[in-house]
């Protein structure tokens, strides 16, 4: 054990149970593990949204829950409204919602964007608080943990942690890269 | 603090090392020591200063994964050079449940004898170890100036210390 563990590369794989855009045979999967109320995340994405802009099909996108919820009194509750809103097939709309309105996450504010969203508010209420939701959200937060997530947002292109900067420009040539390989 | 403490190690103790005792403040009237946890796997994690961003992310990481290190029953002690005030001040900023220690008195001992005190700047370096049941070390890691090194190193060093325990 005196070399350590390898660090840093995605151990929970991309499964059909993620959420995903983009092309399923595209040659470069990008994961970022986020959490709504951090303001580094909503910063990453328009980035994010920028890149998918730039590489088209050649990349997919996934988006793993990693509430920092000691530090985001919000964090937790905003994950359970996507993972609910995802059991009415609106992850990626309440997702995008989440992050144009990451400074108001509060419980009201999550029932107000339900129901601008022409989602079933009750329903989503009740699936927010269901052991599969929350199950969900640890899930993704320990499978990150042990891929060596350290804070957030944190990517991995194709399994590796991308340790660099996470502006545009150096994610679109991270992509590259990994797809030439 | 014991005299086992007193020793100056320049590099940091590897797996297989005894770990040096210490005794240290928890509050500004409780004491804990090493040698009370035996019985039991005790992580260590030693870091720079409390406030500082990335040791900030570190240890709030670490209260999110308490539950993980629980299931394996060990013990997780912060220690930094900063004071008893300091650390209750910062944990109860950062809703820190688990023990931060003042390496204060003499400063920097227990993190001289675990050969992770930066002497240049007078403050521990960001260090991990796992010490067994036993109190032997059986991993350790020291993270690069500025990286926070997460929390699955430590959970891989405590399985396969259940695994080892299970085999034997």
């Amino acid at each position: 054990m005196t070399a350590g563990p390898e660090m840093g590369r995605l151990t929970a794989e991309v499964t059909d149970g993620d959420h995903i855009q983009g092309a399923d045979g595209a040659p470069v999967t990008v994961v970022e593990y986020g959490d709504y109320q951090c303001p580094y995340c909503g910063k990453a994405q328009s980035i994010v949204k920028d890149v998918q802009g730039r590489v088209g099909d050649g990349m997919r996108y996934v988006f793993r829950h990693f509430p920092l919820t000691n530090a985001h009194a919000h964090a937790k509750q905003a994950a359970q409204a996507a993972e609910a809103a995802a059991l009415q097939e609106a992850f990626w709309t309440m997702h995008d919602h989440l992050f144009e309105h990451q400074r108001e996450l509060h419980d009201s504010h999550l029932m107000t964007y339900a129901d601008e969203l022409d989602l079933d508010v009750g329903k989503l209420r009740n699936d927010m608080e269901s052991d599969a939701v929350q199950t969900r959200i640890q899930q993704d937060f320990y499978g990150g943990v042990r891929s060596g997530v350290n804070g957030t947002p944190t990517f991995f292109i194709n399994d590796a942690r991308h340790d660099d900067s996470w502006d545009a420009d150096t994610l679109v040539a991270a992509i590259d890269k990994a797809a030439a390989r | 603090m014991t005299a086992s403490t007193s020793a100056e190690v320049s590099s940091i103790l590897e797996p297989g090392t005894r770990a040096p005792g210490f005794e240290l403040p928890v509050s500004s009237d409780e004491k804990v020591s090493l040698e009370q946890l035996r019985g039991r796997p005790v992580i260590l994690a030693f870091y720079p200063a409390d406030w500082s961003p990335t040791c900030s992310d570190q240890l709030s990481l670490y209260q999110l994964v308490m539950p993980e290190f629980r299931r394996h029953d060990a013990e997780l002690l912060g220690i930094s050079v900063d004071g008893v005030w300091c650390h209750k001040a910062f944990a109860d900023n950062r809703n820190l449940e688990f023990p931060l220690l003042p390496d204060f008195e003499p400063k920097g001992a227990v993190s001289r004898a675990y050969g992770v005190y930066d002497t240049e700047r007078g403050r521990s370096r960001r260090a991990l170890f796992v010490i067994d049941a036993d109190g032997v070390i059986r991993w350790s890691h020291l993270a690069p100036p500025g990286v926070n090194p997460g929390a699955d190193g430590i959970l891989t060093a405590l399985e396969s210390l259940e695994a080892g325990e299970t085999n034997s």
